[in-house]
């Protein structure tokens, strides 16, 4: 059936709910400011006392989520605004991500965490941040970060079935985007890229809404001849570095496309990957499409000229294109 | 009530500006909420119905002082005399803007009118308000910092840290809490938590650290304006940090997520002949809007309806014509995007990148 990615999100956690008593909400903004809230009311009403409406402290009820997950439960906590989860950077990065290794394997922390990254029109610099990075940064989270309807549902089975804490990263402006669910429900597992678009003369790698972008942008390339193929990583903690090799492997050309800023974002990590293990296979330099080094600003225009977009990624598969360098 | 009323009102000489000034904030918000319906201005939140606890409070500050606002921070900025021109054109992503267009409605700041920085992330501000009353200390100067924020600031743990270092260190910083959700605390799903709070009293947990504390009617502008009077003289004088929870009732408008202008534009002749006022809305008007209940004070003080009424028609044309500013007003260009980052220029260009402005 076609759906809409804030369907794919709410069908998800209605399955996890039914399947798992341990599964438990804490927080309500999993559909940001969105006409999609009805969403959260119908899971609250259909699951009563499993979805717990937090006060405003992200360090407080992160931290719980993380108690509550080692003594049982398995909740997901809603930071919401991607930018608020430095309020609870402590218990996320220094508490959740470090326990099981500290503990020499014997504690799991099995909660996971949904942000809602990027920018979204006019939240300026407090409320666009893409904390991806910095998350994949730290070692011992898992990082989801769908970009259809189908992947959402099927990693959040996931995350919540991983017995080690997941930040699960949403971009409020996929939710109203359409795509495939299967009927029955599925696990997409941890660390599997898909090939959203197969191509030939190029591979652009792209996570979260630059999925979409690059897909708009593919088949205006394709129009002129060129054939893209478009590579989602889906979890970046697992990265599934392979696929993204052999996809190079077969093309020689690589696009990054994410919403990171450029230095030590996420598209920075891929191309290092590529230039270290793919090095021979490349016949052009490696482009990074990535939001300029500098805060959000409010300003559409400004915010236009900082972000990623599809025009900005058709530019970049130009330039791989006409660097013609022969394979090593 | 952990502590009572402080005498001192507002000297009846003060009435009519301090109308004036209600009522500019109010026409702004009416008209920011017209302009929202076709402009897309992003999550933006409006002061009504607060106006009679910022602007006896802020009035009373002088040259040097600073304060923090928060994501309501429209009606602070206002009730400093920050230019509504600049104001909406900064709303509108202007480069004529108050923050040149970086900033939006969520950021507004004027440091000449002591609004160093204006921060939406809830609590936030608390600390570094904290920190600006312990460099007044160490630098010598009588000045004063204040803390302005919502009930939903206390439930966040920086303000916990924040009170304990200003009580601590005794330092001159006033704790300004505007509580909205007085017989408002909704806790729908997709709405706005508010008072999630386990206290009764929200002034009560400044009294573990030994700050002085009073509770009251937020649209009662005399009660603000002695409140305030104290806190300061307290702050001046070196006794310390001082909390006020300043209790309004919310505006209808403001029970969503998306401010409307439900109960439509306030007349200022509520004031004077309340059976005029539209029935759905009636309590609010005639119990909690501070604006009418400024205009009745107003005419009590010995204000004619007449100066009254051109008061609010004055106020009306200005932001008539803000908005026409704003809207005639420039975009930034692109390149701006690129400056600012860092004082240094050199810096600046290396750490932007490529594409650093000029
Ligand atoms: C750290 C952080 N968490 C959550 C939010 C989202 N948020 C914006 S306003 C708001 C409610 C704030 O309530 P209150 O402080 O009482 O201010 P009011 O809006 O009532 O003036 C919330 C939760 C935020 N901006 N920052
Ligand atoms: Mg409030």
């Amino acid at each position: 059936m076609t759906a809409v990615y804030a369907d794919g999100m709410a069908l998800g956690l209605r399955e996890v709910l039914a399947e798992d008593p341990r599964v438990y909400l804490m927080g309500q903004y999993f559909f940001g400011l969105t006409r999609h809230r009805r969403l959260t009311v119908e899971l609250m009403r259909d699951f009563p006392g499993r979805v717990w409406n937090p006060p405003i402290a992200e360090v407080g009820y992160a931290g719980t989520g993380i108690g509550a997950a080692i003594s049982g439960l398995r909740p997901i906590v809603d930071i919401a605004t991607a930018s608020f989860i430095f309020q609870a950077w402590p218990q996320v990065v220094n508490e959740a991500a470090n326990i099981r290794y500290m503990t020499g394997g014997q504690t799991g922390v099995p909660v996971v965490f949904h942000i809602t990254h990027g920018i979204r029109g006019g939240g300026a610099s407090q409320h666009s941040h893409s904390p991806q990075a910095m998350l994949m940064n730290t070692p011992g989270l898992q990082i989801i970060s769908p970009s259809t309807a189908r992947d959402v549902r099927g990693l959040i089975r996931a995350a919540v079935q991983s017995d080690d804490p997941v930040v699960w990263i949403d971009h409020v402006k996929l939710f109203d985007i359409e795509g495939e669910l299967p009927d029955a429900p599925e696990t997409i597992p941890m660390g599997v890229a898909d090939i959203k678009r197969r191509g030939t003369d190029l591979t652009i790698v792209a996570t979260s809404l630059q999925v979409q972008r690059s897909l708009v942008a593919a088949e205006r390339l394709a129009a002129e001849g060129i054939q893209a193929e478009v590579v989602d990583p889906r979890t970046l903690v697992p990265l599934d570095r392979a696929t993204i090799l052999q996809s190079v492997g077969r093309t020689g050309r690589l696009v990054v496309v994410d919403e990171c800023h450029r230095s030590c974002g996420v598209g920075a990590e891929i191309a290092a990957t590529v230039a270290e293990d793919a090095f021979d296979a490349l016949r052009a330099p490696i482009i990074r499409v990535a939001t300029e080094d500098v805060p959000i600003p409010f300003s559409r225009t400004m915010e236009e000229a900082v972000q990623p977009t599809v025009e900005k990624i058709i530019a970049a598969a130009h330039a791989v294109m006409e660097a013609r360098r022969p394979r090593g | 009530m952990p502590s009572t009323v402080p005498s001192g009102a507002l000297p009846a000489p003060q009435r009519l500006p301090q109308l004036r000034t209600m009522l500019r904030i109010r026409r702004f918000e009416e008209a920011l909420i017209d302009l929202a319906q076709a402009h897309d201005v992003g999550h933006f939140h409006v002061y009504i119905g607060q106006e009679a606890t910022g602007v006896p409070a802020l009035a009373l500050l002088e040259d040097g002082d600073v304060a923090y606002s928060t994501h309501r921070n429209h009606g602070h900025l206002l009730a400093r005399g920050v230019d509504p021109n600049a104001m909406l054109a900064e709303i509108l992503g202007r480069a004529t803007g108050t923050n040149g267009g970086k900033g939006g409605t969520l950021h507004l700041a004027s440091p000449a009118h002591g609004f160093p920085t204006t921060s939406a992330s809830v609590g936030g501000p608390l600390p570094i308000a904290v920190g600006s009353a312990f460099a007044f200390r160490e630098l010598g100067r009588d000045r004063v910092s204040v803390a302005l924020f919502g009930d939903g600031a206390l439930e966040e743990g920086a303000w916990h840290e924040a009170a304990n270092i200003a009580a601590l260190r005794q330092l001159p910083v006033v704790f300004l809490c505007e509580n909205n959700s007085v017989g408002a605390v909704t806790q729908q799903a997709g709405d706005y938590p508010s008072s999630t709070l386990a206290v009764g009293t929200l002034a009560d947990l400044a009294r573990p650290f030994g700050i002085p504390a009073a509770v009251i009617d937020g649209s009662d502008s005399d009660a603000v304006h002695a409140a305030m009077s104290d806190a300061l003289v307290r702050a001046r004088s070196g006794d310390g940090p001082s909390f006020i929870e300043a209790r309004t009732v919310r505006w209808p408008g403001n029970q969503g997520i998306w401010a409307e202008l439900v109960t439509g534009r306030v007349q200022v002749h509520y004031g004077w002949d309340a059976a005029t006022i539209p029935d759905p809305h009636r309590a609010w008007f005639a119990e909690h809007d501070p604006v009418v209940r400024a205009v009745r004070e107003a005419l009590a003080a010995g204000a004619g309806r007449d100066a009254i009424a051109a008061i609010d028609a004055d106020a009306t044309r200005e932001m008539a014509a803000a908005v026409a500013f704003a809207l005639a007003s420039p975009w930034p260009d692109a390149d701006e995007a690129f400056a600012n980052l860092y004082a240094d220029p050199r810096v600046n260009a290396l750490a932007t990148g490529r594409r650093a402005a000029k």
